[in-house]
């Protein structure tokens, strides 16, 4: 897909919605893309490197010690919290059929953050809704 | 003409196809500026022609004999250590020559189909059919993304002789290697040369990778920094407008700034696309505007079975991408053993047992680091390729050669084996790192970098051992004496 083409399909994604065209551009540029095949692990619990990944197409599961726990589908994102926090991953995340994801490295999170702080802001709402999700659970 | 080689090694019956008249294609016609980005180095303390000697040569192909090694180091002058076009030519010519490598050339691939299990190619030399095909067709077709007015600039490949660039100002759209090549080859003619795309550019003496503008082709950067020459910009291009006396180039910052920019040439250097000619009508999926196949660890389309992919379009397969770093498959260095992987891949499939040596327990940890220390394979292809050993309760303990590290880490046929690789996490120097499965879980042990770049050090076996400790006795840790 052109970059333009992904563009336009990622102004749709909440975590990229108050983008201008440039900027989104320029994500498109920034990112990678990848594919994964059916039962692909795109990240792996416990092993080092991981990266901000983006669905653009597809289903994958997160699965915790060989169990399945949810489902991301277009427009969630994963692997955020290892990039913070410079750790592995507490999950595999398992293509279900075939996957297309945006890709940005740990190494890069940083920087992409601080120069587009309305991403920035939308990716902390969606960790709001992680840690209120999870507060309800454990109360 | 690395698989051919390597699938003849193994007896592996097969057809190669090529629609160029001789070896060498595309260095016949690229790179534009006549010079590799890839080295050769001459003086290394190796033999060319030996496994150490590789790792300082990016250009050889890989021939399983001394006299098939490191023939690039034979066809070059000595002049730089970056082969000019004519000696990776030259050099591709003497390892088809001494290898007796079997090319049916001047032959085109011009359809493909399924029929049942196999797969037809149509091809100007009559029909083609075999179970599993594998295309390495290149990414060497000039691409140019749909920008108005885009289709009045010259494509990298298009320019006129380079004289004929004294004295303009010229636009370049696109800020990876093929555009900065281009800035490089005309800085000593331009009057000014502006280079812009969306993104900044990344450079590979940061990435401590291929990722990024490879230092040959810095130097416009240093003009635009100290002479004012060169004007680099993060900006998408809004389009093209043909004038009197040249080109009306708008442009938007992404600071979202409006720029307009008079120039007198303007030139795509907006990357190459992969002629799959009908294999997206047959299922194969692609990506990115390369429009590269997605692949498998094994290089076979994610979604067609039976068709695989060997040349730079390995690039297609990016591996564990650790700390965001890719595989190095787009280079010769990297799928020269991409291929030779995947030649013993498929002879696997057809039904040959390969031959996987013993190897005795006080050599496994001189193995692993020695591999670690010289494999080529470990040094082109960092967190892509791994060397492997298991061990059975009852085989004893057995080489298993180099394989892709994913396939070691998802397979449970691994469960009771380890893998040794080399990686690099984009700013420190580069470690050997230990995957070890057992149980059924992967465990991660990284050694220590290594100025020199010796990882066969005391602390490198005592760490080794400590990782390999369900299947070895410390004891065998110490140096042999």
């Amino acid at each position: 897909m052109a970059g333009q083409e992904l563009a336009d399909t990622i102004a749709g994604f909440a975590l990229f919605a108050d983008l201008s065209t440039p900027q989104r551009e320029q994500v498109v540029d920034v990112f990678s893309e990848q594919w994964f095949g059916d039962g692909e692990k795109v990240l792996r619990q416990g092993l080092s490197g991981s990266g901000l990944y983006v669905v653009l197409d597809g289903a994958a599961a997160i699965r915790i010690d060989g169990v399945d726990r949810a489902t991301l589908r277009a427009g969630d994102y994963f692997g955020e919290i290892s990039c913070l926090l410079g750790e592995a991953p507490t999950a595999d995340i398992v293509a279900m059929g075939s996957l297309r994801c945006l890709v940005l490295s740990s190494s890069q999170v940083e920087s992409f953050l601080k120069s587009n702080p309305s991403v920035m802001y939308r990716l902390l709402q969606g960790e709001a809704r992680k840690v209120r999700t999870t507060t309800k659970w454990l109360s | 003409m690395q698989l051919a080689y390597s699938l003849s090694r193994l007896g592996v019956e097969h057809a190669a196809l090529s629609a160029d008249d001789a070896p060498g294609g595309m260095f016949r016609k690229w790179p534009l500026f006549q010079r590799m980005l890839s080295w050769t180095k001459p003086y290394t303390g190796f033999q060319p022609g030996s496994r150490e000697f590789e790792r300082h040569d990016w250009n050889s192909l890989a021939g399983d004999e001394p006299a098939h090694r490191g023939l690039m180091a034979s066809v070059m002058d000595g002049t730089s250590y970056f082969p000019s076009r004519p000696e990776m030519q030259r050099g591709l010519e003497l390892f088809g020559e001494r290898t007796r490598l079997q090319v049916r050339y001047g032959c085109r691939w011009e359809a493909t189909r399924k029929d049942g299990d196999d797969v037809v190619l149509t091809t100007s030399d009559g029909e083609y059919r075999a179970p599993r095909v594998v295309f390495a067709v290149g990414v060497a077709e000039p691409w140019k993304p749909p920008i108005p007015g885009l289709e009045h600039a010259a494509q990298y490949g298009e320019l006129r002789p380079v004289e004929t660039y004294a004295d303009r100002r010229i636009f370049i759209i696109g800020k990876q290697n093929s555009g900065f090549e281009i800035a490089s080859g005309l800085l000593p003619l331009a009057r000014q040369i502006i280079l812009a795309s969306p993104s900044s550019t990344k450079l590979s003496v940061n990435t401590h990778s291929l990722v990024g503008v490879r230092a040959r082709y810095v130097q416009p950067f240093e003009d635009s920094v100290l002479a004012g020459g060169v004007v680099i910009l993060d900006a998408s291009i809004e389009g093209v407008k043909r004038t009197a006396d040249g080109y009306d180039v708008r442009v938007r910052t992404t600071a979202d700034k409006p720029l307009q920019f008079l120039v007198d040439d303007v030139i795509a250097a907006t990357g190459f696309t992969t002629p799959l000619r009908d294999l997206a009508d047959l299922g194969v999926k692609t990506f990115g505007q390369s429009g590269l196949p997605a692949q498998t660890y094994f290089w076979e389309s994610i979604s067609l079975r039976g068709i695989y992919f060997a040349g730079t379009i390995n690039q297609g397969s990016k591996g564990l991408m650790k700390h965001g770093i890719p595989s190095n498959s787009g280079a010769v260095q990297g799928y020269r053993y991409n291929a030779r992987v995947l030649a013993r891949h498929l002879a696997e499939l057809q039904g040959q047992t390969l031959d996987r040596p013993a190897i005795a327990a006080d050599e496994v940890i001189p193995t692993l680091l020695r591999e670690a220390r010289y494999g080529p394979e470990l040094w082109h292809q960092r967190s892509y390729l791994a060397r492997v050993i298991s061990f059975h309760p009852d085989r004893g303990i057995l080489d298993e050669g180099v394989l892709p590290l994913m396939y070691f880490l998802d397979n449970e046929r691994f469960d009771g084996a380890a893998a040794i690789t080399l990686e690099s996490n984009g700013h420190e120097d580069l470690y050997p790192v230990v995957y070890v499965r057992h149980d059924g879980k992967v465990h991660e042990t990284r050694l220590a970098d290594d100025p020199f770049l010796n990882f066969e050090t005391v602390q490198h076996r005592t760490d080794l051992a400590h990782a390999l400790e369900p299947f070895l006795s410390p004891s065998l840790s110490r140096p042999r004496t």
